[in-house]
């Protein structure tokens, strides 16, 4: 890549400004802050001219790849168009200078919000209570667990230790019950690509403390045994945990507390159209029903309903598990989904929905001559799985695919997940994109299918062409970690594997 | 005589004791391999159940015990240079070795003939 890092461009001595002679006494920092906390030397800081800062930083942010520069058909992250009024209202001072420390009285038009969020939610997946604490999808699965856990330690059944999976889930959910400790047996999908009811009937013992289920699940399926699947998991005495990552397909349509669920989390960075990436934030609120909400995380904001006034409450409460997240959660994150909510209102909700969908099977429709699609007896919902099997006969992967379209304007879908599909192409095209942008990925898809039976050597292994680096060797970055920048021997340092690091 | 399991793991007798790997098939399905995780040695694994795990570029994988036994012996090779598991998974690429608890769960397993039927089974 031609862009240097910023600390080559560092030159001893250069400055952005030059303060004036200070002109009031100067105490010692070593008095104010005490030598056991102060650098032994400087820290290694690059040392740029501000003009030269700002040119680095335009010059980077203009390799972006994003959803405000292209189409991103990125499976399972509904990564719909982010509408700029919600950075707008978000940016207002009234929110974005607040503190977390300030008085409850102070901060009253934020706390209001973060109520009436709760309460939004609750009406849109039939939940009776949320947090909005979690930091992430990963995050509220995680609190999920936590909220399982101690529901089943006061029932006295802390001997429920196992979380059942579906091979169609989402993959964190079995990396959040495994960090809580739980045991994970998976379960295999049926022919249809839904959960096997007798498998699951079979699976249940005294030790099982809850099934883990997307809905709608990666291969874009509803669960159509939704209800009998909770009605075998109440019977057995275990809970229902639903992620609702894949919410898009159903906000407006359908309740998943409607279904039997007992815990959902839901994503803000996806179904409600705040901002993905960047390390974050996001925000993954958890919904429990009622027997749960006791264990939800602490502080919540509560309503005194005779002054009409907000306030924290229950630090330190009997069966909470306690806090997940400084002060209230990504505050700011949960400001703009509550923009968006209240800006489509009911029926803009369930309109998302509904062309989410429509959008899903218009394209699935449009590339289902160029490759095979498993699981494919009917619609699907907001999002659908190619396999490029029939592709991978001549030599052209799913991952040659994916690197091809970056090179025609396009984001890559997810590949090779759900594991159970081979060759596994997960697209989803959200409601935010026009038929214009969708017929022009459909012909690019099936431009790069009949380069891969006719061409094969135009993609295999070598694509993409037009990035500002080509292919990367993932398999030496994964084998050889460098994790470190070396300012000695540059960025061409290879030896430095295994985490040794150098100073 | 090596014997098959139908989530690709490969098991080879010799006497009370056993080899374990995965199978070729299965290696190539993962594609480069970049890490593996392998069960202690002492420790107990059950027939069916993860005992250890693989990490490729595409994913991470549970590899299943085709027997129950206790581990007496893991491969440090595979662990130091995992691309080895793809170079030579039914030879020097072996996972670890066990004690056989229970010799007739053998019996459940495919033989080399049976293994590769379903392997033409699943590309069709």
């Amino acid at each position: 890549m031609s862009e240097p890092l910023i600390f080559e461009l560092s030159r001893e001595g250069k400055r952005g400004y030059t303060f004036p002679e200070c002109d009031v006494p100067e105490s010692p920092l070593a008095s104010l802050i005490g030598t056991r906390h102060l650098r032994r030397e400087p820290a290694a800081l690059p040392e740029l001219a501000e003009i030269d800062v700002i040119r680095h930083f335009t010059r980077i942010s203009r390799l972006n790849f994003c959803v405000d520069t292209h189409f991103y058909p990125l499976g399972s992250c509904t990564m719909k168009y982010n509408p700029k009024v919600n950075e707008k209202i978000a940016a207002l001072v009234g929110f974005s200078q607040l503190h977390p420390l300030q008085p409850p009285q102070t901060v009253q038009g934020m706390l209001r919000l973060l109520f009436e969020l709760e309460h939004l939610l609750c009406e849109i997946t039939g939940m009776d209570a949320f947090t909005l604490q979690p930091a992430a999808g990963a995050h509220g699965e995680l609190v999920g667990m936590m909220i399982a856990r101690a529901y089943f330690a006061r029932a006295g059944e802390p001997g429920r230790n196992i979380v059942l999976i579906p091979d169609s889930g989402h993959g964190t959910n079995p990396s959040s019950a495994a960090l809580y400790g739980f045991e994970v047996q998976g379960l295999a999908s049926d022919a249809s690509g839904r959960v096997d009811v007798k498998q699951l009937g079979a699976a249940l013992t005294p030790r099982v403390a809850a099934l883990m289920l997307t809905n709608p699940n990666t291969l874009g399926l509803f669960e159509k045994d939704i209800s009998s699947i909770a009605g075998l998991l109440h019977d057995n005495g275990s809970l229902f945990y639903c992620d609702g990552a894949n919410l898009n397909a159903l906000v407006g349509l359908a309740k998943p507390g409607d279904m039997g669920i007992d815990i959902l989390h839901t994503n803000m960075h996806k179904t409600f159209s705040t901002p993905h990436g960047g390390g974050g934030p996001g925000a993954g609120p958890v919904g429990v029903k009622k027997k749960l909400a006791p264990f939800l995380p602490v502080p919540r904001v509560r309503r005194d309903d005779a002054r009409g006034t907000y306030f924290f409450d229950g630090v330190g409460a009997g069966d909470s598990v306690g806090r997940v997240h400084a002060f209230y959660g990504n505050a700011g994150v949960l400001l703009k989904a509550y923009a968006y909510i209240r800006a489509l209102g009911a029926e803009g909700l369930r309109q998302v929905a509904l062309d989410a969908v429509l959008n899903a099977n218009y394209l699935k429709e449009l590339v289902s001559a160029c490759f095979d699609i498993p699981y494919n007896s009917g619609p699907c919902m907001h999002e659908f799985v190619l396999s490029a099997a029939r592709q991978k006969e001549h030599g052209v992967s799913a991952l040659d695919i994916a690197k091809a379209l970056i090179d025609r304007g396009f984001h890559p879908p997810t590949v090779y997940f759900p594991l159970i599909v081979k060759e596994a192409l997960m697209i989803e095209p959200t409601e935010t994109e026009t038929k214009e942008t969708l017929d022009t990925f459909a012909r690019v898809l099936c431009e790069i299918a009949q380069a891969a039976e006719h061409s094969p050597g135009t993609l295999t292994n070598v694509t993409p062409h037009t990035t500002p680096v080509s292919r990367l060797d993932e398999v030496s970055a994964a084998r050889k970690p460098v994790l470190t920048w070396c300012a000695e021997s540059g960025r061409e340092e290879k030896d430095s594997a295994s985490g040794r690091q150098r100073r | 005589m090596k014997k098959y399991t139908k989530t690709h793991e490969w098991v080879e007798p010799d006497g009370t004791r056993a080899t374990v790997g995965i199978t070729d098939h299965a290696q190539g399905e993962l594609r480069d391999i970049v890490f593996i995780e392998l069960p202690k040695k002492g420790a107990g694994v059950s027939q069916g159940a993860a005992c250890a795990v693989v990490e490729s570029v595409k994913a991470a994988f549970d590899i299943y015990a085709p027997l129950s036994g206790k581990v007496i012996e893991i491969n440090p090779k595979i662990e130091e240079d995992p691309s080895l598991v793809n170079q030579d998974p039914e030879g020097a690429g072996w996972f670890f070795k066990i004690e056989i608890a229970d010799a007739a769960e053998l019996d459940g397993l495919l033989d080399e003939v049976t293994y590769y039927k379903l392997l033409r089974g699943e590309a069709q």
